[in-house]
């Protein structure tokens, strides 16, 4: 079984992004990117899998500009087998993304699609639900744990009530959360062997795709400033401010 | 204690900008070395360091190592943190493919051994020993040896140690009285040595020492001073573990600092002796510690930069926490934190622009060990070669110097909370300190300096260094900049002292050995500040045409050009003072009799 994972090159979960003075969006101009890291652990559990031969294959495959190129070859010294960059400077917006990946799908043909549940730059959470609708098949959110039984796949989901369990028929789509599993620290000879590693580049226009944005950003704003808190005598004031101020009792 | 996060940006701006990594790309054996590569090398060890190393640091230091038994137990913690280092193949950056390295530049390697040091100074003493075996062993071991220890000992499953201090024997090592007696086709050793960093641990299950040793009919002094492999474990012919060998750790030492590295006592041959192989030659064993002296040197010289970049960084976070009466000019404003107080930015520039011009000294050097060794043209290699036989001593002793220097800087800022032990900041002030001591101490550094480099060449070595910075001055001159301008006047002030301070030793030398030696170290510092200096010097006519272009990270420049001028003015500045205090030393320094001591 071939495994598919995208993966989304972002602004590093540790930098403090800033809005752009015209407010057209956030200035990521010499700001360190890296791998979305949901999209990491969708690697990791990928690579894991196939390390218990479950996989045969894992591709992983970006879609962005040519910067991504360092995504793919980080997902690579994790041990992705091969990676596809969709190479484009133009917006990309979740259903724009789902179709390339569709197209990409259905040239690969992998058993499973991994993704990660959401990017921490825009927080979308769409692109997963919107691929598996697109390619009409079973999907399974928020993973936090899969195993490959009896050719189903049992993936367990964090749901508010607790854990849910579902069965899914492959070829499925699922989007990883954080408590999957920890991915690991790549190695020096892993990232040596990346740089060897297969890296085709493909145009939008090489899969049909249209990727003219459906929804316009108006405005990038920051959010607002904390006000200082102030100081109660006693509970009886705070009960009575919650109450008549803030109105949240 | 924060938590340590490499400086990527500077790192890859002055291995690419000042250090030259595309032409150590192109020397052989380096094509596939291409600057994403190197990124995700640096990102892979600084993710390993920030998370794996780091938080081991002031644990290990608290906790400290116990002796028992002649075995020695690590810090919680160090054993795992080891097993994972080495099993992501960071042990062997440098080394030889053939012998499961990674073949990777010695500039790379710097870059990542800073972050290892930068993280934890005393865990890295465990790579650092075993690389400069490891170079030990693949220069002059038979076939037979490298094969039955290299890929252990660059994989890292196995340690190295470098036994060369007795008890009488410290920096000279003409003393030496270690034995080694004849005993078929190996050897038995007899002795004690001290100062055996990581001589004993519970890291791996083997430890390779390599010891200094006479045989029986060695001549006096150091040409009587042979070097051998000598395994804690003997090695069967399978490879496999034998039979313990005669050599056991008696004790290990109480430290200033690096309290998680152990400092062992070794006694080799208290029962029927050390079976020790020979390496090499007899009576050769000191030339080829002297071969592994310049990179050994050089790695201290790192551990000086990387200890000031953690006090730094710790320093940083502390000033922009603290907060600590009103800011200039606004007593009824509110308090602020002291970072805004103009004496403690003095303060953190002052660390900030030592360390960036520590990072560019020690990478440069680090990209001519590259050249040294592989450019395809003999001159190209031999000039290098000259160039870092120079700049060696000048790179150990003043980034050791200055680091301790910067450390100290950094419990001055936490003010009296960095004299408890807790905040972390004493911390690195104690680990920096045994860098000017170790591996040749500052005097021993100068000596080497002005004896072996300045007058033994007549100064030619020095005076291609000096024309090189007065191009740099020159270059400033055309930018038309009041930084540029104020750079070039303090780069040529300090070019023209090392020049007026080596026209002096040359002078002097012949007739008067004990004067230039009393100026030694001032002469060292002096050359250190003018080559940071130099170095910042070129940093900032990059960033300053970069700025003009307008391509990359403008506040990246705009503080790079600022830091220089710092540099120039608080450290270069003082150059003058130090030719003054170089060709003036001996007219006092040695003018009290003993007794008046």
């Amino acid at each position: 079984m071939k495994i598919l994972v995208a993966v989304k090159r972002v602004v590093d979960y540790n930098v403090k992004v800033r809005v752009k003075s015209d407010g057209t969006g956030v200035d990521i101009a010499n700001v360190k990117m890296s791998m979305n890291p949901f999209d990491e652990i969708a690697v990791e559990e990928a690579v894991r899998l196939k390390e218990k031969g479950v996989a045969t294959e894992v591709i992983v495959v970006s879609c962005g500009v040519a910067q991504c190129q360092e995504t793919l070859r980080t997902a690579m010294a994790i041990g992705a087998d091969r990676a596809i960059l969709v190479d484009t400077a133009e917006e990309l917006q979740p259903l724009a993304v789902a179709k390339l990946l569709k197209a990409i799908v259905e040239a690969e043909v992998p058993g499973l699609v991994m993704l990660g549940k959401q990017a921490i730059d825009d927080d979308c959470n769409q692109t997963g639900q919107m691929l598996a609708a697109l390619l009409d098949r079973p999907q399974a959110t928020f993973a936090s744990k899969i195993e490959l039984v009896e050719g189903h796949l049992l993936v367990t989901r964090e749901i508010d009530g607790g854990m849910e369990t579902l069965r899914l028929v492959l070829p499925a789509v699922v989007t990883a959360d954080l408590r999957l599993n920890e991915p690991r620290y790549v190695t020096l000879p892993n990232i040596m062997k990346a740089k060897k590693k297969p890296l085709r580049t493909l145009k939008p226009a090489d899969l049909g795709v249209d990727l003219t944005p459906r929804i316009k950003t108006l405005k990038v704003s920051e959010p607002p400033r904390r006000s200082a808190g102030i100081k109660v005598p006693d509970v009886a004031t705070l009960v009575s401010k919650l109450k008549s101020e803030a109105k949240v009792i | 204690m924060t938590t340590y996060a490499a400086p990527i940006n500077d790192m890859q701006f002055v291995m690419h900008e000042l250090a030259g990594l595309d032409e150590v790309a192109q020397l052989p054996g380096y094509e596939d070395v291409s600057p994403d590569l190197v990124d995700s090398v640096l990102e892979g060890a600084a993710t390993f360091a920030a998370e794996v190393w780091g938080p081991l640091n002031q644990s290990g230091d608290a906790e400290g190592l116990k002796w028992h038994d002649g075995e020695v137990t690590m810090p919680k913690g160090f054993i795992e943190a080891y097993h994972q280092f080495i099993e992501s193949g960071w042990n062997g950056l440098r080394f030889d493919p053939a012998f499961g390295g990674q073949g990777l530049p010695k500039l790379v390697d710097t870059a990542v051994m800073e972050m290892w040091n930068a993280s934890n100074m005393a865990f890295s003493m465990a790579p650092l020993l075993t690389q400069g075996a490891i170079e030990a062993l693949f220069l002059r071991g038979s076939e037979a040896q490298k094969q039955t220890y290299l890929h252990k000992m660059v994989s890292g499953e196995w340690t190295g140690t470098m036994n060369l201090t007795e008890p009488q024997a410290g920096s000279d090592l003409a003393l030496i009285r270690s034995k080694a007696i004849p005993d078929g086709d190996q050897y038995r050793i007899h002795g004690q040595k001290i100062f055996i960093s990581f001589g004993e641990h519970d890291l791996t299950d083997n430890i390779v020492h390599l010891v200094l040793a006479r045989t029986p009919t060695a001549p006096e002094g150091v040409k009587g001073i042979s070097l051998f492999l000598v395994p804690k474990f003997l090695v069967n012919a399978d490879g496999s573990l034998g039979s313990r060998n005669d050599v056991r750790c008696v004790s290990i030492e109480h430290k200033l600092g690096i309290h998680a590295s152990p400092t062992a006592v070794l006694a080799f041959g208290d029962g029927p002796g050390a079976i020790g192989y020979l390496i090499g030659e007899e009576n050769r064993g000191l030339e080829y510690m002297f071969i592994m002296m310049n990179e050994a040197r050089f790695g201290v010289g790192v551990q000086g930069l990387s200890v000031a970049d953690r006090a730094y960084q710790q320093a940083v976070s502390a000033a922009k926490d603290r907060v600590q009466g009103k800011e200039a000019g606004a007593p009824k404003g509110p308090s602020v934190p002291i970072i805004r107080h103009p004496d403690v930015r003095r303060m953190l520039m002052s660390m900030k622009s030592r360390v960036e011009a520590m990072r560019a000294l020690v990478y440069v050097v680090a990209a001519m060990i590259d050249k040294a060794h592989r450019h395809a043209d003999d001159g190209q290699r031999a000039q290098a070669h000259a160039g870092v036989d120079l700049l060696i001593p000048i790179l150990k002793g003043w980034c050791t110097e200055t680091g301790i220097d910067v450390a100290s800087t950094g419990v001055q800022i936490h003010g009296g909370m960095g004299f408890i032990e807790e905040t972390g900041a004493a911390q690195h002030l104690r680990d920096a300190r045994i860098t000017s001591i170790y591996e040749g101490t500052t005097g021993i550094q100068a000596n080497d300096l002005v004896g072996r480099k300045v007058l033994r060449d007549g100064g030619r070595s020095m005076r291609a260094l000096i024309a090189q910075i007065e191009g740099v001055a020159e270059e400033l001159g055309r930018a038309p900049s009041a930084d540029a301008d104020a750079l070039r006047i303090r780069l040529s002030e300090g070019a023209q002292a090392l020049s007026d301070a080596t026209t002096w030793i040359l002078a002097t030398g012949a007739k008067d050995l004990n004067a230039v030696l009393a100026g030694a170290v001032p002469f060292l510092h002096l050359c250190g500040v003018v080559c940071g200096g130099w170095q910042m010097a070129r940093a900032a006519l990059v960033a300053q045409r970069k700025a003009v272009s307008g391509d990359g990270d403008m506040d990246f420049y705009r503080a790079k050009i600022a830091t220089a001028r710092f540099f120039a003015d608080q450290d270069l500045s003082r150059a003058p003072g130090l030719r003054e205090a170089t060709i003036h030393a001996a007219a006092s320094t040695m003018a009290l009799a003993e007794d008046q001591f």
